[in-house]
């Protein structure tokens, strides 16, 4: 079981609203993890504004944690090694395929009422909804 | 000052991710767990993040460049295809799977844990596979 926090939910949302609407105002681009995340991985991977982005990521979610705003010890990882690489592997496929994750489709795409990313995010939520039934309620 | 503002604007999604409890893959997953362990907080998250974007880009669309690059990089709206729908198949199953989008996985290697390593060199992989295989390259940044 997990606790359910609407309060720190919505305020940790608006931070990544602003986020998302900083990246746009200042250098025009969508705040989409997993695209930032590849762009990582190309040529000019390691001159770009995607690292600065990434290192600003790690130092908020560090400092946010050190300064009391989440929990460490309460972190805790669904299913095993396994799963965790097949996990991994589907994601990584599966964002860089469908172009966008929960970022990018989720809130970028989405706010901007974007009809591939509305039905991204219908399809990965839903089969996320029928993957965790199916793993919970029906297999082991 | 485009470059602080990738940083800043990274500092504030990851604060984001944290302060939401996004960052714990088990919280995510109880949320996807709506006859069960339920947890609906993941809801407040992506309403106020919608929220403040929707009304955000509202503004900042209206002008005609951004502070600190020559236009606005958008990627496509419309043309739902194959490609698109089957890549959002298998990211929901290995989201249900794990409790990990690529946002709160990278996030989460600060606290040096083992699956969250396991998970994004996988991760990785799994772009990089796509990559090299794929037919056609997908769209740089898209999401």
């Amino acid at each position: 079981m997990t606790e359910f926090t609407p309060l720190a939910g919505a305020a940790g949302g608006l931070l990544i609203g602003l986020s998302a609407v900083l990246l746009m105002a200042s250098l025009g681009r969508i705040a989409g993890i997993s695209g930032i995340v590849r762009a990582l991985f190309t040529a000019e991977g390691w001159r770009s504004w995607q690292v600065l982005f990434v290192a600003g990521l790690l130092i908020g979610t560090l400092a946010t944690s050190l300064l009391g705003g989440f929990d460490a010890a309460s972190i805790a990882f669904p299913g095993n090694p396994v799963t965790t690489v097949i996990g991994g592997l589907l994601v990584g496929a599966g964002t860089a395929l469908g172009a966008g994750c929960t970022s990018g489709h989720g809130i970028c795409g989405m706010a901007r009422l974007s009809p591939r990313s509305i039905a991204a995010t219908l399809t990965f939520m839903g089969v996320a909804l029928v993957t965790v039934f199916l793993i919970r309620h029906v297999g082991a | 000052m485009g470059r602080i503002s990738a940083l800043l604007s990274g500092l504030l999604f990851g604060a984001g991710l944290a302060l939401s409890g996004m960052v714990n893959p088990m919280k995510v997953q109880n949320f996807l767990d709506v006859f069960g362990a339920w947890d609906p907080t993941l809801i407040f998250v992506m309403a106020a993040g919608l929220a403040v974007t929707f009304l955000g880009y509202r503004l900042v669309l209206r002008r005609a460049k951004p502070l600190h690059a020559p236009g606005f990089s958008l990627p496509a709206t419309s043309g739902i295809d194959a490609r698109l729908l089957g890549g959002a198949v298998l990211f929901g199953a290995g989201w249900g799977l794990t409790g990990f989008c690529p946002g709160p996985a990278i996030a989460s290697l600060v606290f040096l844990l083992w699956p969250s390593v396991v998970f994004v060199i996988a991760m990785v992989a799994g772009m990089l596979l796509v990559q090299r295989f794929g037919r056609r390259a997908g769209p740089a940044a898209d999401g």
